[in-house]
């Protein structure tokens, strides 16, 4: 214990080190706050969920914070519900049966483009006859267009830009620019201020009722933009940041320990055991890792965990064994050894209590030196297509970009997203290694 | 016993290392002086700073080294002045050589041991290959190594063999003075009394001084002229060898003589008890006071170096 | 006086009567040797046809120098090696007929004090855990009772006070100290018998009669037998009954140490004791007449008398040819050596 709070001390003399554990503290926090906030179920559902889920959210669109470093402003999303009061309603019956529902919302305006989408989705109540809506669209420099006259049925939507009515009539193919630009103007700009949109409904039957919800669909979404689905980009980077460094760790710890394991045990016993655990390791090596993984990947599966296993099992016989026997062979012949042997531990303690703990001042750094390539392997796994094809993870989403050919469409933001995290992992547990090489290999402290 | 007859006078010399703890005070103000053909044995036990010496009269000074100053005089010119090129030249191994703890094992194994005795020939006295291996042979001659030895390579030569190509090595180059630093420590009884022959003969044959480095006090009375006694970073004793052995000064040195087993006798050795003070948290006043059965009131102050007939000692109690 | 001391182990009990305690009988270890790992090449005899009793409460030296086979004999009487030829009897029993649970008696039986007290600490265990591991391997369970054992060791061996030795780790340790926890861990499952290789060739001077005379005490107050394994004749006084002298894989003299260092009979024991040199300023003034050549390889020994080669005192026709059997030129006092036949 003592020697470890002195290793501790020792390390925290490096601000390498102090660099790297505050980034791996608040990996560890994105990690743990994503598990917690965001149940497993949730996640899959959340990121397999199409239309359905992620209907709220523009597609392609950039960050938010996008706006604080660019001149021109683009328009964030939000929506509004009569259900919950965001948007106004007033009924009036004038008959019987007939009631006029009349739907407003007003909102100030201020950025310099126009929206990708305006929605609205309807949720009327009717036994037999369907309300009737006229939507009509005020704009701040006093224009009144009218939008459309549509009867509602159960789960009817309506989208503004698809209506070839509108387009017709607007005399433009984009509604968006037609509704927010001053045609009149010499230099079209977008018209700032209040805009206002009235739906004016009427219902035919004695209980029938109307809602309204209104999505409007910016150009920019959130902490972190969304893809090609609408799906918000946050949900893949907090996601994947537990799986990225559970698998780091876990490839991390179980190749590292199970080699040192392996080499020390090859190394006791010596004879034929060495010379096959020898002879498997050369053979190993010359065998191709990543050719081996993708045809797993292809036919038999791609799931995360089972690649895990796969990456572990084949790095285990690498070529650190010989760096590890090297280094057995002549502890082996340490004195303390011939004591233990004196008086009658065996072989297995000598093993597990004498050999190893030995090297364990040479496994801690090479073990956290080793996570981001394994983070980066699995990375690399899932732009080579055999990502896990349920979990949202950092991979997944560059994949999904180069598919979707984001850089040239100068989507930067969607892979670079994941893999400035990729880097910053990268970057943590490398400057940890270094500082721990240098206090548990105090040869390599004054260079 | 002129002033010229000094092949080599240290005066006030201090090596201190830095670490993370403070300054090390290896070696903390040390003078003694050697005159030509003499053998002066500096004793101590471990960590007392006496390898620290030897690596400050050769100026071979570790990555940490703090504080080194103080005059080396070397036939009357003092080395300490001396740049950095110029005592790489001059002085390392062209006047002063050195074979280095269990310099036996730190031979180069994949080098056969006529070129690595040859070698400091050829980068210090500039002579041709064959003339450095017509050296070597005469070297391997003097400390008793067969010449056909020249084209083995150290794994085939036993321990004390080893150990002669190393005093070979040091003497290639005809220096004046040779630091031995714990030659035979880890050698057999027969191979050091050995060595300790091929050492005496080097001496009286060729004219060589000697500063011999060791812990051990019996085998040290086969080549010393004189002794210092080193302790805690300070020289506590300076002596010729014949009075020191018959009857040490210093309490220290008093003790560490009864802690020698004898072979023939019946005194019993005697142990020093406590340990030597940290270099780095040095008591003040007398170094030794706290483990001296004889430390009285002035101990508390720090000993002036007493001269005593001819002999020098660091203790209140010959003041 | 240092007779005196001895004589007050033995206190009154007649040699004959001391039962023994461990027996070598005509012991051979031998090594194969492999040309590339396979082919028999010849054998490294480092023990060959030795032959001694050691009674309990006896302590005996073996000097000889490196290489002579004198850590083979060590390695094989702790179980650590198989003897190719003759027995090991301890206690009446057969090493190499005891099982697993016969040799994990035995281990519990003998303790090792070994040269190098830093080598022989593992780094990274503390003071405590070093102590406890050989209570652990040797089955005792309760953890209040390791710990009360651990104490009253380290209280025997004189590091106190001990609350502040457990939590260190053997670096933390001066020279002394640690070679008192080796000695401490030999101790700790209470032996009848200890094996001491080299225990003080590493230490300074100073320490190393603290040590030796800690060990005595040791071996006094349990009443154990010791084999004390050194190169150096100037400490076996002080700590033995009995020298054996080793030579070659094989036992030159054996007699009493007074015997031994003033009246040697073998010629490489009288060289040993020459070339042992003492404080004394003459030293410097004299050579050493040390006999040529350096110990035959154990491959090859010489035939008949394996000193022969660098005997001075060398009978032609003999030596050479006939191999000396054990002579006992005066009482006690045997010696392998044609000079006495």
């Amino acid at each position: 214990m003592i020697a470890f709070k002195n290793s501790f001390r020792e390390l925290l003399r490096y601000p390498s080190a102090i660099v790297g554990l505050l980034v791996i503290f608040i990996l560890l926090g994105v990690a743990v706050y994503a598990l917690v906030t965001i149940p497993y179920s949730e996640a899959i559902r959340l990121w397999r969920g199409g239309e359905d889920v992620w209907y709220q959210n523009p597609k392609y669109a950039s960050p938010e914070w996008f706006n604080f470093f660019t001149s021109k402003k683009e328009p964030l999303s939000f929506l509004a519900n009569t259900a919950d009061g965001s948007m106004t309603k007033t009924v009036t019956s004038s008959t019987a049966d007939i009631s006029t529902v009349e739907m407003t919302y007003s909102f100030d305006y201020t950025y310099d483009d126009y929206p990708q989408e305006i929605i609205l989705y309807f949720s009327p109540k009717f036994n037999e006859k369907l309300p009737f809506v006229s939507i009509a669209w005020y704009t701040p420099d006093g224009r009144k267009i009218r939008i459309a006259d549509i009867a509602v049925d159960r789960k009817s939507s309506y989208r503004f830009s698809q209506d070839q009515k509108l387009q017709k009539s607007l005399r433009n193919e984009d509604v968006m620019q037609a509704l927010f630009v001053d045609p009149h103007a010499e230099n079209p700009t977008v018209v700032k201020g209040q805009y206002k949109l009235v739906i004016s409904g009427t219902t035919f039957e004695k209980d029938s009722d109307l809602d309204v919800q209104f999505v409007f669909h910016g150009k920019v979404y959130g902490l972190a933009g969304t893809d090609k689905y609408r799906r918000d980009i946050l949900l893949p980077l907090l996601y994947g940041t537990p799986i990225a460094l559970a698998f780091g760790l876990l490839a991390a710890l179980g190749t590292s320990v199970l080699t040192m394991i392996i080499a020390a045990i090859g190394t006791w016993y010596a004879g034929w055991v060495d010379e096959l655990i020898q002879r498997i390791t050369e053979i190993n090596l010359v065998l191709p890792f990543l050719a081996i993984l993708i045809m797993v990947g292809t036919f038999y599966s791609r799931s995360i965990w089972l690649m895990l296993g796969v990456t572990i099992l084949l790095s285990i016989f690498s070529g650190q064994i010989k760096t590890y026997r090297a280094i057995f062979l002549q502890s082996k012949e340490a004195s303390y050894i011939e004591a233990a042997r004196a008086y009658g531990a065996s072989d297995r303690r000598i093993i597990f209590s004498y050999l190893i703990p030995r090297m364990i001042p040479l496994l801690i750094p090479a073990l956290v030196s080793s996570i981001p390539s394994f983070v980066f392997l699995e990375a690399s796994l899932a732009v080579l297509g055999l990502g896990d094809p349920v979990l949202p993870t950092w991979g997944k989403v560059i994949d999904d970009a180069i598919t979707d050919g984001a850089i040239y469409r100068g989507l930067y933001y969607w892979p670079l997203e994941p893999a400035a995290l990729l880097m910053l992992t990268g970057l943590g547990f490398a400057m940890l290694g270094f500082a721990l090489d240098r206090v548990f290999n105090p040869r390599l402290r004054d260079i | 016993m002129s002033q010229n007859n000094k092949l080599l006078r240290i005066e006030g010399l201090v090596l201190y290392f830095n670490t993370t703890h403070g300054p090390v005070q290896a070696v903390d103000g040390v003078n003694f002086e050697l005159e030509s053909n003499r053998a002066v044995v500096v004793l101590g036990e471990s960590g007392c700073g006496k390898s620290s010496l030897a690596k400050a009269i050769l100026r071979l000074l570790p990555r940490n080294a703090g504080t080194y100053s103080g005059h080396i005089y070397l036939e009357g010119q003092d080395i300490m002045a001396l740049g950095e090129e110029e005592f790489r030249q001059n002085v390392r191994w062209a006047a002063i050589s050195m074979v280095p703890q269990a310099a036996m094992n730190a031979l180069n194994p994949v080098i056969r041991v006529g070129e690595q005795v040859a070698e400091p020939a050829i980068v210090h006295l500039g002579v041709g290959k064959d003339e450095a291996y017509s050296l070597v042979k005469k070297m391997f001659q003097h400390v008793g190594v067969p010449e056909d030895f020249i084209s083995r390579y150290p794994f085939e030569l036993s321990g004390g063999m080893r150990q002669r190509v190393a005093i070979a090595m040091a003497l290639v180059t005809s220096p004046n003075l040779i630091i031995l630093d714990e030659p035979t420590s880890a050698l057999d009884v027969l191979t050091q009394a050995n060595i300790f022959n091929v050492l005496k003969r080097l001496k009286k044959e060729l004219g060589v001084s000697f500063i011999l480095i060791t812990h051990d006090i019996a085998t040290s009375s086969e080549l010393a002229d004189d002794v210092a006694v080193m302790y805690a970073g300070q020289i506590v004793e300076v002596s010729d060898a014949h009075r020191f052995f018959a009857k040490p000064l210093h309490p220290y040195s008093q003790k560490l003589m009864a802690s020698v087993p004898r072979l023939h006798g019946d005194k019993e050795p005697e142990f020093i008890t406590g340990r030597p003070p940290s270099l780095i948290d040095l008591p003040k006043g007398c170094r030794f006071a706290d483990r001296c059965p004889a430390r009285f009131e002035k101990c508390v102050e720090d000993p002036p170096v007493i001269e005593k007939d001819g002999r020098k000692v660091k203790c209140w109690l010959y003041a | 006086m240092v007779t005196d001391t001895r004589s007050k182990v033995v206190k009154g009990e007649a040699e004959g009567a001391r039962k023994v305690l461990l027996s070598i009988d005509d012991l051979h270890v031998w090594f194969e040797l492999r040309r590339f790992g396979f082919g028999h090449a010849g054998y490294v005899k480092a023990v060959d046809g030795v032959t001694f009793d050691v009674h309990s409460g006896e302590t005996i030296a073996v000097v000889g120098e490196s290489g002579c086979g004198k850590s083979s004999l060590m390695k094989t009487i702790l179980g650590l090696y198989k003897p190719t030829r003759g027995k090991v009897i301890f206690d009446g029993k057969n090493l190499s007929e005891l099982d697993s649970a016969g040799m994990h008696w035995y281990h519990t039986r003998v303790g090792y004090v070994q040269q190098d007290p830093y080598g022989a600490l593992p780094p990274f265990m503390t003071i405590e855990r070093i102590l406890e591991e050989p209570l652990i391997v040797g089955g005792v369970k309760k953890k209040e009772e390791r710990e009360q054992r651990v104490r009253r060791a380290m209280e025997e061996v004189k590091l106190s006070p001990v609350a502040d030795f457990l939590p260190k780790f053997p670096h933390m340790l001066s020279g002394g100290q640690q070679q008192r926890v080796v000695i401490a861990r030999a101790m700790i499952m209470e032996p009848k018998f200890l094996v001491a290789d080299e225990p003080v060739s590493m230490l300074d001077a100073s320490v190393r009669v603290e040590i030796l005379k800690l060990l005595r005490g040791l071996q006094e107050s349990h009443h154990l037998s010791v084999i004390y394994i050194t190169h150096d004749l100037s400490t076996v006084s002080y700590f033995s009954e009995r020298i054996f002298v080793m030579y070659a894989g094989n036992l030159v003299e054996k007699a009493k140490v007074r015997q031994v260092l003033d009246n040697p009979l073998h010629p490489y024991t009288m060289a040993l004791l020459t070339g042992t040199s003492e404080p004394d300023a003459k030293n410097a003034e004299t050579f050493k007449e040390i006999p040529p050549g350096e110990p035959p390889s154990l491959v090859n020994p010489p035939s008949g008398c394996r000193f022969h080669p660098r005997c001075s005192k060398m009978i032609k026709g003999l030596c050479e040819i006939e191999e000396p059997p054990d002579f006992e030129p005066e009482p006690g006092h045997l010696v392998a050596c044609w000079l006495y036949k």
